[in-house]
């Protein structure tokens, strides 16, 4: 018998293992398909490999620029590129791999169900079944006991009706990760995060994007002004935008399918080589035992406590499985939290929602934590906003990326920082330092008072601060 | 150079109180007298009367800050003539000084530096000389709030304090009983079937007060059937006799003036005073080094105001008429219930009463207000059959239970007391003296 068993092998699931391992609970994971879950596999990692090789790409293309004679043509070997970004992938997974061995993680493989929460000092219980997704053939079903098991399954892609992907034609992030060809045409349904990072490498790798948004604004979770300024950069990259844009139905052919997008009050008709639909995700729910267990669910999510614990004692959720938002680091974190509160630990603290940031890899990137401007304003915030450009900043001038601003909302009666918002050159790691200024409470004084570097990207986010209490120095 | 107005000190002991209300605004004329704000203390709301004349420039304090320091300067006058915008930017004294203060120590000579008023204050020190643990963030609402940071149970990371524990405000002392007492006792209650009340400061007051009479006071009970029939004859006789001297013999219609009538309460007070004098090892105080003997008999009154209760202090009771007894009781309950009691109106006394005999109250048992060692509990008077010389008689009772603080007086002792006291109630002529 285990004292806990993680249910999906992805980066809530594996970070909360080794947490329960490193707590001293005997701890045991079980996975059908892969190390890592989808982040690792076929999300964030493997897609930062493409875009990284799509970011050199444009680099050569304008070496120019930076004084630099280029002979010869850039071409673009999309398997070799893919395989990088398998490579990547693989690299990471064995890694998991390692960490499990490392801290004595049984991996179980396999499909699990759950036939038992924990009842009358009885353990909950799981059936683990033959996983079809696995090539390999190993031996791990069974029934296993465990005291705490915790759910972690994850998310697959959303599918929209009329348009339900088919692999060929109709892809979701699945086969956008490894194509064998690039299009010459693309329709990216959907401008969350996977949207405008595939619509961001397609188009650098050279294929007519277009991109539908059902919403008012691209990437809908940011603040309208960083939308704004992305949407005016994917524009002068020649990546064509419907925002307010349905999708109604496609037609295909069979090389190419003909998009039917009701747009501006009328229809309109969009030829394309393939179509990504990336309208989100949702939570992998079914086939896991919750029904006949009782577990509740809403909206293909299961429904959890702070702490991370559903109606049945002695099952847990955490992760995409367990609601929005649906992030690798809230998984993770969520995880740590849950075990760490069944180790009942007095530093354990429920996750504040308000505190996670958010990366997207397009290119500008964009990367914002905390509250909009208008979330801060319906919240009845009194607020200060601050924004400052890459424009005016050096190091982003002498980077040859001056594209890009940072905003950000303050309290005016406390202080405090309730937002910040970025697009430009490595946001993606600049906003940790909102996230630990937000963490540690800190007040406009105590960030004016901090030094940043010169000459460096972060200066531009002094220079915000400094710019909601009208005290900017380089503008 | 503007006036300031500062935080008072409506008692000698009080160190803080908290600015409930302005009366006034900024930029109106004020006359020495105006009632320009309401303090309130942790028993009752005083008035603060304006000194000096002038213009309200600032207010700096705003309403409903608590635990303002006495002496705080809590807002800004202009004279006859003086220009209320400079007022705001008036630097702060203690700023300039702190400024100057390192270069005067080491001998230099620096220019006075031109500082602009501090948009905040520096965090008060905390009580402890401990290092206090708190996010910016938690320090500046603090002090917004008026709160210590130092005092409030940090439930962030090692106990620090951040931002939702000042909008909680649970002190450390009471953090363990509040913090896992609430979300525990709630949970019994089904969710959306209670509301929650805040606790106003008056109720911290008498929750913390009671509970430590109860847990450090080892109360004993002494209880006595006293006979009122002859203080209610000779109450009724002196209010007739008060009546008519104040109507005089011409006057004919006897409902024409209210008269102020002596109350029951009244004589018992005077009864308790008395009694407290003939058994003066009574009249007394513990205190860690020795026992407080009071020449005099201080009776405290409870008084039952909208949410608590607050016992004015009738001082030398044993040496005021019955008459002046029940004026100042009319007036003290009248200002009580209006929150309008001075604190030194309330704090002190040597004695309780407490009286719920106008409820029908048969009997009951109440807790000492330390550090008095007695109180009172008053029943309701009603007519009882009562065995006298072996024959049933009817009589109006009145049943009075005594708590009593062991340390300070033995059971002999609270019995001598019942005793007296019942002997002036029975034969009340002897109150009248």
């Amino acid at each position: 018998m285990y004292d806990v068993i993680l249910v999906g092998a992805g980066p809530g699931g594996y970070a909360t293992a080794i947490r329960a391992a490193q707590l001293g609970f005997k701890t045991a994971i079980v996975e059908r398909e892969h190390l890592g879950g989808i982040c690792l596999n076929w999300g964030c990692i493997p897609t930062k490999a493409l875009l990284r090789s799509a970011e050199i790409k444009c680099f050569l293309e304008h070496a120019k620029d930076y004084g630099l004679q280029l002979d010869g043509s850039i071409n673009v070997d999309i398997q070799a590129v893919v395989a990088r970004s398998r490579e990547v992938s693989a690299r990471l997974n064995s890694g998991i791999h390692f960490l499990m061995k490392k801290n004595k993680i049984d991996i179980i493989w396999g499909e699990a169900r759950v036939i038992r929460g924990a009842v009358d000092d009885k353990p909950a219980q799981i059936i683990v079944r033959k996983s079809e997704k696995l090539a390999v053939e190993i031996l791990a079903e069974g029934v296993y006991e465990a005291r705490h098991v915790i759910v972690a399954t994850g998310a697959r892609p959303r599918i929209l009706s009329g348009v339900e992907p088919d692999g060929k034609l109709v892809w979701t992030y699945f086969e956008a990760i490894a194509p064998e060809a690039i299009p010459k045409s693309l329709v990216i349904v959907g401008s969350g995060a996977i949207g405008v990072e595939f619509a961001s490498f397609y188009r650098d790798m050279g294929s007519v994007v277009t991109l539908i948004e059902l919403q008012p604004q691209i990437m809908s979770s940011e603040d309208a002004e960083i939308s704004i300024f992305a949407r005016k950069q994917f524009e002068r990259r020649g990546i064509r935008i419907l925002t307010s844009a349905r999708i109604q139905k496609i037609e295909k052919t069979a090389q190419s399918i003909i998009a039917h997008i009701y747009h501006d009050g009328k229809g309109q008709i969009i030829h394309a080589e393939c179509l990504i639909s990336a309208v989100g995700v949702q939570g992998n729910v079914e086939n896991i035992g919750l029904e006949s267990l009782g577990v509740a669910v809403d909206s293909g999510c299961i429904i959890t406590d702070v702490w991370s614990r559903t109606n049945i004692p002695g099952i847990y959720a955490i992760g995409d499985v367990a609601g929005a938002p649906m992030l690798a680091h809230k998984a993770e974190k969520e995880g740590v939290i849950c075990i760490e509160k069944i180790a009942n630990l007095s530093t354990a603290h429920p996750l504040d929602k308000g505190r996670i940031p958010g990366c997207t890899y397009c290119t500008p990137q964009v990367a914002s934590v905390g509250l909009t401007e208008e979330k801060a304003k319906n919240a009845g915030y009194d607020i200060r906003v601050g924004r400052y450009s890459f424009a005016t900043n050096g190091k982003a001038i002498a980077l040859g990326q001056d594209q890009g601003f940072v905003k950000t909302i303050f309290d005016r009666n406390s202080g405090q920082l309730l937002g910040a918002h970025m697009i430009g050159a490595e946001v993606t790691e600049l906003i940790q330092g909102f996230v630990i200024a937000m963490n540690l409470e800190t007040t406009e004084e105590e960030l004016i008072h901090s030094i940043f570097p010169h000459p460096t990207l972060s200066e531009t986010m002094k220079e915000s601060i400094l710019d909601a209490y009208d005290m900017v120095l380089n503008a | 150079m503007p006036v300031e107005i500062t935080m008072p000190a409506l008692s000698p002991t009080m160190a803080e109180g908290n600015l409930a209300k302005w009366l006034v605004k900024e930029g109106d004329r004020i006359n020495p007298g105006d009632v320009i704000a309401e303090i309130e203390t942790d028993k009752a709301t005083m008035e603060v009367e304006a000194v000096d004349e002038g213009t309200l420039a600032k207010i700096l304090v705003p309403a409903g800050t608590l635990g303002i320091k006495v002496n705080t300067v809590i807002a800004l006058l202009t004279e006859e003539g003086e220009d209320i915008k400079k007022i705001t930017d008036i630097k702060s004294a203690t700023s300039s000084i702190f400024v100057s203060d390192q270069a005067e120590t080491k001998g230099i000579v620096l220019p006075e530096m031109p500082v602009a008023a501090p948009v905040f204050t520096p965090p008060p020190r905390s009580t402890k000389d401990t290092r206090v643990f708190a996010s910016p963030l938690a320090r500046r609402l603090a002090i917004q709030k008026g709160v210590d940071v130092g005092s409030l149970y940090g439930t962030g990371p090692h106990g620090r304090v951040i931002k939702r524990d000042v909008e909680t405000d649970i002190k450390t002392a009471d953090a363990t009983l509040k913090r896992s007492g609430d979300d525990q006792l709630l949970q019994f209650f089904t969710q959306g079937e209670y509301e929650i009340i805040p606790h106003n400061s008056m109720r911290k007051t008498i929750a913390k007060r009671l509970v430590e009479s109860k847990q450090t006071v080892p109360h004993f009970y002494v209880m006595v059937d006293c006979e009122l029939d002859a203080l209610l004859k000779l109450r009724s006789r002196l209010n007739k006799a008060t009546h008519s001297a104040l109507m005089g013999v011409s006057q004919t219609d006897e409902n024409s003036i209210i008269v102020p009538k002596l109350s029951v309460n009244d004589m018992i007070i005077k009864a308790v005073a008395l009694a407290l004098k003939m058994v003066p090892g009574a009249n007394v105080s513990w205190l860690e080094d020795g026992l407080a003997r009071h020449a005099h008999s201080d009776i405290g009154v409870a008084v039952s105001i909208n949410n608590g209760l607050i016992t004015p202090i009738i001082r030398h009771a044993d040496e005021k008429s019955l008459k002046t007894i029940s004026s100042e009781m009319k007036e003290l309950a009248s200002r009580a219930r209006q929150m309008k009691l001075r604190p030194e109106e309330y704090q002190g006394g040597t004695v309780s009463i407490s009286n719920m005999g106008m409820f029908g109250v048969k009997a009951f048992s109440a807790i000492i207000n330390p550090p008095q060692a007695i109180i009172f509990a008053i029943g309701a008077g009603e007519e009882r059959v009562v065995a006298k010389n072996g024959v049933p008689n009817i009589a109006t009772m009145m049943t009075v239970m005594i708590s009593v603080d062991h340390r300070a007086v033995d059971g002999a002792l609270a019995a001598e007391l019942a005793r007296t006291f019942k002997g002036l109630i029975e034969n009340p002529l002897a109150i009248l003296a």
